[in-house]
């Protein structure tokens, strides 16, 4: 059974995927919300796997709460925190409770988060869990055992279009899609015009791009980013159009600059989507759509 | 040269495990701990000191040439009973020399160190850790750069996504292993080494704890 995110993927359109973050401890209200509001206006929702190394909420558990919620979820499984056993079992688990979409990563270093300590597990990597799920649709596990019921997913990884230097992330991602992912999801772009650069170069290979959109919440948080964000380079001018904004402006100024983004990569076909994350402030997801004339 | 290489306790834990025992033999070591400026003479003649203000009584030092290797008899028969008085063998050396001592003297040894890793010995007094000796040997595809061990994720496909300018996500002073891999395979011309997807790992090359018998003599 093809996802519905898959068919969305195939059908040519200009997808949407927006960000549902798990809670740090037991109430999934705020979570739910967002889920609310987003549902009937994505494509997909991805549900981020403790991320920036920060424990939260299972993402297996998030993206079946997105699921009962009428969603379609893309469940996002780092390398981090499981060894290939752990890894296979969640799938196994994910596919069994009708989760269809995957995005593979290979995650941050725990010593970015809050459990400076843990042993990071990196037993696979990115490409290689790509991999193992195509062998567990051919009905094998990786050891090439009999797996009783195989799996069937619509697999993505990640790629850092901004990233210096840019050619060995390029091996990268050729091996990523070698591997098998159907969708590639970038770290935010904020230059569309590096970034159409890179699109010439990727268009080659059989794989949808989702550029991704981090909304901007004020200069200083771009100035954060380009500082602290590996391979997030926002230009001068949008820093100094955030800064320019009137007192409390900063926002919907924000949210104006996403919407022109987004919808400049649709009107020039740059790539094949957008993957929005407004990092805590899904809620206004649909403004920037809105603004991107999405809806 | 490889050294093991060793970072002194934090004096709090030391005073943990020194809790009750009052009488302390020191045993320092002339090789890697000396190289490394953790349990050589200065170090030992220190560390008597920060003993004894402490009230500890500091029943002897002794700084031996290896401290990994087999001395029994030679660090008895030259401490005469001072050994036999202490409470405890507070050993500064790697953790190979503590057990060796541990295992030849049938005395209380503690660590005064954490034992960090195989290190290279660099020109300007760093070192760095270049080989985890993992026991199936990947660097003949990653123009001899060890990625298991200069990765700090050990990854075998390339970088991850948090390079940033070179560098590892970890450290901005932190060479990415993958970048250092990257530029060797391009001048040797061999980037399609890179280009080649590695399967995941064996990680029990050699099952922990490893062990290896010489084959029989011909
Ligand atoms: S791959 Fe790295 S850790 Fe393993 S034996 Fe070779 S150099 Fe050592
Ligand atoms: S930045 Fe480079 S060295 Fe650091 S974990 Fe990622 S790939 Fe490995």
């Amino acid at each position: 059974m093809t996802s519905a995110f898959k068919k969305a993927l195939d059908s040519g359109k200009f997808v949407v995927t927006a960000e549902a973050a798990p809670s740090k401890g037991t109430r999934l209200e705020k979570m739910q919300h967002h889920v609310e509001i987003l549902k009937d206006k994505v494509d997909g929702l991805n549900v981020t796997d403790h991320q920036s190394s920060v424990m939260r909420y299972p993402s297996l558990g998030g993206a079946l709460l997105v699921k009962e919620h009428g969603g379609e979820p893309i469940l996002q499984m780092t390398c981090r925190d499981r060894n290939r056993l752990a890894l296979q079992a969640d799938l196994l688990f994910a596919y069994s409770r009708g989760i269809r979409n995957v995005l593979c990563l290979t995650g941050d270093s725990v010593m970015l988060g809050d459990h400076k300590e843990a042993k990071g597990v990196f037993d696979l990597d990115s490409s290689q869990l790509l991999a193992a799920i195509r062998t567990m649709e051919r009905g094998k596990d990786i050891a090439g055992n009999e797996l009783d019921g195989a799996i069937e997913m619509c697999a993505g990884a990640i790629v850092t279009p901004e990233a210096n230097p840019i050619e060995p992330q390029l091996i990268k991602f050729e091996k990523k899609i070698e591997a098998g992912a159907e969708f590639i999801q970038t770290q935010a772009v904020y230059d569309l015009d590096n970034f159409k650069r890179f699109m010439d170069y990727a268009r080659r290979f059989p794989v949808k791009i989702l550029a991704g959109i981090i909304l901007l919440t004020s200069a200083p948080m771009a100035r954060f980013m380009n500082k602290n964000v590996a391979g997030v380079v926002v230009p001068q001018a949008l820093i100094d159009e955030m800064a320019a904004a009137p007192k409390g402006g900063a926002l919907r100024k924000g949210i104006e600059i996403a919407g022109r983004m987004i919808r400049r990569i649709e009107e020039e076909e740059i790539c094949d989507g957008v993957h929005i994350m407004a990092i805590g402030k899904e809620e206004v997801v649909p403004e920037i759509m809105a603004e991107a004339g999405l809806l | 040269m490889i050294r093991t290489i060793t970072q002194p306790k934090p004096i709090e834990e030391l005073e943990r495990l020194l809790e009750g025992l009052d009488r302390i033999f020191i045993i320092g070591c002339g090789t890697c701990t000396t190289l490394t400026r953790t349990g050589g003479a200065p170090e030992v003649a220190a560390m008597q000191q920060t003993l004894s203000e402490k009230g500890k009584v500091v029943t002897g030092t002794t700084v031996v040439p290896v401290a990994c290797d087999n001395l029994t008899p030679q660090i008895l028969s030259e401490q005469g009973g001072r050994i036999d008085q202490a409470d405890a063998l507070l050993v500064m050396s790697c953790a190979f020399g503590v057990q060796t001592i541990a295992s030849q003297l049938r005395r209380l040894v503690i660590p005064a160190q954490n034992t960090l890793f195989i290190g290279k010995e660099r020109p300007d007094g760093r070192f760095d850790e270049v080989c985890t000796q993992c026991g199936t040997c990947i660097i003949g595809e990653t123009g001899g750069i060890c990625p298991v061990t200069a990765c700090h994720k050990g990854l075998v496909n390339g970088p991850c996504g948090g390079t940033n300018n070179g560098k590892c996500e970890i450290d901005a002073d932190k060479d990415c292993a993958w970048t250092m891999i990257y530029n060797r395979l391009k001048e040797l011309d061999r980037l399609d080494a890179m280009r080649r997807y590695q399967r995941p790992r064996n990680h029990l090359g050699e099952p922990s704890p490893g062990r290896y018998r010489l084959p029989a003599a011909p």
